[in-house]
């Protein structure tokens, strides 16, 4: 159904309050956090597979980016220096206070992992953080599609079937591009293999998303965030390409799908951020879904 | 403890943000026009926690309520034209003598909702928000860390940061006076009795009785919102007595409150983070030559 273009509102003025969260600091940290976890496993699935060369870059990179992460977190905070009190309660109606304690197991394994891969050193605790890490790693690149459903914004909220597999096929095919930014290409297969994977997880779910959600959806259409949501969808797809083409010949060749899938993650990140900003801006995305379930109630009860 | 706003008897005094703003300490946010009516507040925020909206409608008799539009209207065009005849500009003439428009104000002074089922307080990760003995929902100072995740998750469009400040602050019931058993400052200033406050059965059949009176003496549009323990946030802690759509308040028209679909979305994270791990595992079954 085509929803009425006239809609009742109090002089065109936001019924929510436009989330207080910093662009480069949030969306970010959806893109930071997923590079991290899927990293994580990629690398476990890269080490156990004798891909030692793609597994260590990875192990490295995944903490390089969980650090940045909470950096990013904590500089977010109106009152940083307040950031323990996350770990005050633990409150499973709360996704940022599973998201705290999820990051506060994931940050060090993570670290002790990196460690191990940088120095070379307890090769075998270095190992266990690594599968700990990989353990943890899935929950750290799709429950911060969680943290954003979870609120009143229109696209976000409504979005909460898809966007769990979407942030997930994109911190895939992001950690896919650090593997075939850092490996040699004797090493790459799983990181291209995994491009492929997230790349298609990724754009299918956002398809889906974008086409079951009508009214909720057209944000991540227009303006900026819908310029950054193509992007993301034409850099992951050629980074793909390019990784399966002749990623495993030519170094170049694999060092620009990399840099091209963690720009179309990034993209997807900052794209899905932004509309659910301009989501809650306008109060058409608001009041329109919610005026046809009134009037459909009332309907129904005659 | 709850508040019953009958918006039929607000006079738009703004007794109540004034009431609101003294007891309470706010500090300023802002002196300007906004130009649209006279609600120069414009919204709920960290520093207005009684907002009193302003509606100025017309319509051809019979017809449908509309905004009337002033946004083209130079007032100082129209104040040079004072007391000559009238030509084409009579449209910021209040009523028109013909009966050629009626003319309506909507008063109504917003509030934290205060919902049985609240977002804000469910989604806080530091247990700054909590429940209070009154039912309320308050905002403890010494413990928000600012980390903003209230603010998008409250269906209403009430709590919000201080950005100097970086916590987040809404209306607290006047906690502080309820424990000294008191009313809170609006509903002790209204002159009109329009912020009503009390245990919420009791106001929920005083607001029935009253919304029955006014539709037997023929007050079209007259209708209670956030009333009702069965919505979707299991009822308004704070619920009112409109004339108009919620919308036109500025009201979300049906809010739910965004933790009722949480477990679906734990759900779906959990399969999604089965996928990737066991997609990026079947990328990686090959070994490495």
């Amino acid at each position: 159904m085509v929803p009425p273009a006239e809609f009742g509102s109090y002089y065109g003025r936001p019924v929510l309050k436009r989330p207080v969260w910093k662009p480069l600091d949030i969306a970010g940290y959806l893109f930071l956090g997923g590079l991290a976890g899927g990293s994580s496993v990629l690398a476990a699935g890269a080490g156990a597979s004798g891909h030692g060369a793609l597994a260590r870059p990875l192990q490295v990179g995944a903490f390089g980016a969980i650090s940045l992460s909470l950096v990013a977190l904590v500089h977010d905070l109106g009152r940083p220096g307040r950031f323990l009190n996350m770990l005050r309660v633990v409150k499973p109606t709360s996704p940022m206070s599973i998201g705290s304690w999820l990051l506060s197991g994931y940050a060090p394994l993570a670290g002790a992992a990196a460690a191990s891969a940088l120095s070379g050193r307890l090769p075998r605790v270095g190992r266990a953080a690594g599968a700990g890490a990989a353990l943890l790693g899935p929950a750290v690149c799709t429950y911060t599609a969680v943290l954003i459903s979870d609120t009143a914004v229109p696209t976000w909220h409504d979005g909460h079937r898809e966007l769990p597999f979407v942030f997930g096929g994109s911190a895939v095919s992001a950690a896919a591009g650090l593997g075939l930014l850092a490996a040699p290409v004797a090493q790459n297969g799983p990181a291209r293999r995994a491009a492929a994977f997230g790349a298609a997880l990724e754009i299918g779910a956002t398809r889906l998303m974008t086409r079951r959600l009508g009214l909720s959806a057209e944000p991540l259409h227009t303006g900026r965030p819908g310029r950054l949501m193509r992007a993301a969808e034409l850099l992951t797809g050629l980074g793909t390409a390019l990784a399966l083409g002749a990623g495993h010949r030519d170094r170049r060749v694999a060092a620009a799908a990399g840099a091209a899938l963690l720009a179309g993650s990034a993209a997807l990140r900052f794209g899905v951020f932004l509309g659910g900003v301009r989501s809650a801006e306008d109060p058409k995305y608001t009041v329109l879904p919610q005026r046809e379930r009134l009037d459909a109630e009332h309907r129904a009860a005659g | 403890m709850g508040f019953f706003t009958d918006t039929s008897v607000c006079i738009g005094c703004k007794a109540c943000e004034v009431a609101c703003k003294e007891w309470n300490a706010i500090p300023e946010d802002g002196l300007e026009l906004t130009g649209m009516s006279y609600d120069n507040t414009g919204g709920l925020g960290a520093d207005t926690w009684r907002h009193v909206a302003f509606i100025e409608q017309s319509r051809p008799p019979g017809g449908v309520w509309t905004v009337a539009d002033h946004g083209r209207v130079d007032v100082f065009a129209e104040a040079q034209r004072l007391g000559r005849p009238a030509g084409d500009g009579e449209r910021i003439a209040p009523v028109a003598p013909e009966g050629r428009t009626e003319l309506r104000w909507l008063m109504s002074s917003d509030v934290c909702k205060h919902c049985t089922r609240a977002g804000c307080l469910d989604v806080c990760p530091t247990g700054a928000l909590f429940r209070t003995e009154f039912g309320t929902v308050v905002v403890q100072q010494d413990v928000c860390n600012g980390c903003g995740y209230c603010v998008p998750a409250c269906p209403y469009g009430v709590i919000d940061q201080r950005p100097d400040d970086g916590r987040v602050w809404k209306c607290t019931m006047c906690y502080d006076r309820l424990g000294s058993g008191l009313e809170p400052a609006c509903a002790k200033a209204c002159p009109t009795d329009s912020i009503r406050f009390g245990p919420l059965e009791e106001l929920r059949e005083q607001a029935a009785e009253r919304v029955r009176v006014l539709q037997e003496a023929g007050v079209e549009g007259a209708r209670l919102y956030g009333h009702d323990p069965q919505d979707g946030v299991g009822g308004d802690g704070a619920f009112f007595l409109l004339l108009d759509e919620p919308e036109v308040y500025g009201l979300p028209p049906r809010p739910v409150v965004t933790t009722r679909d949480l477990p679906a979305m734990w759900r779906r994270a959990a399969l999604a983070a089965v996928t990737v791990a066991a997609g990026v595992a079947a990328c990686c079954l090959r070994r490495a030559r």
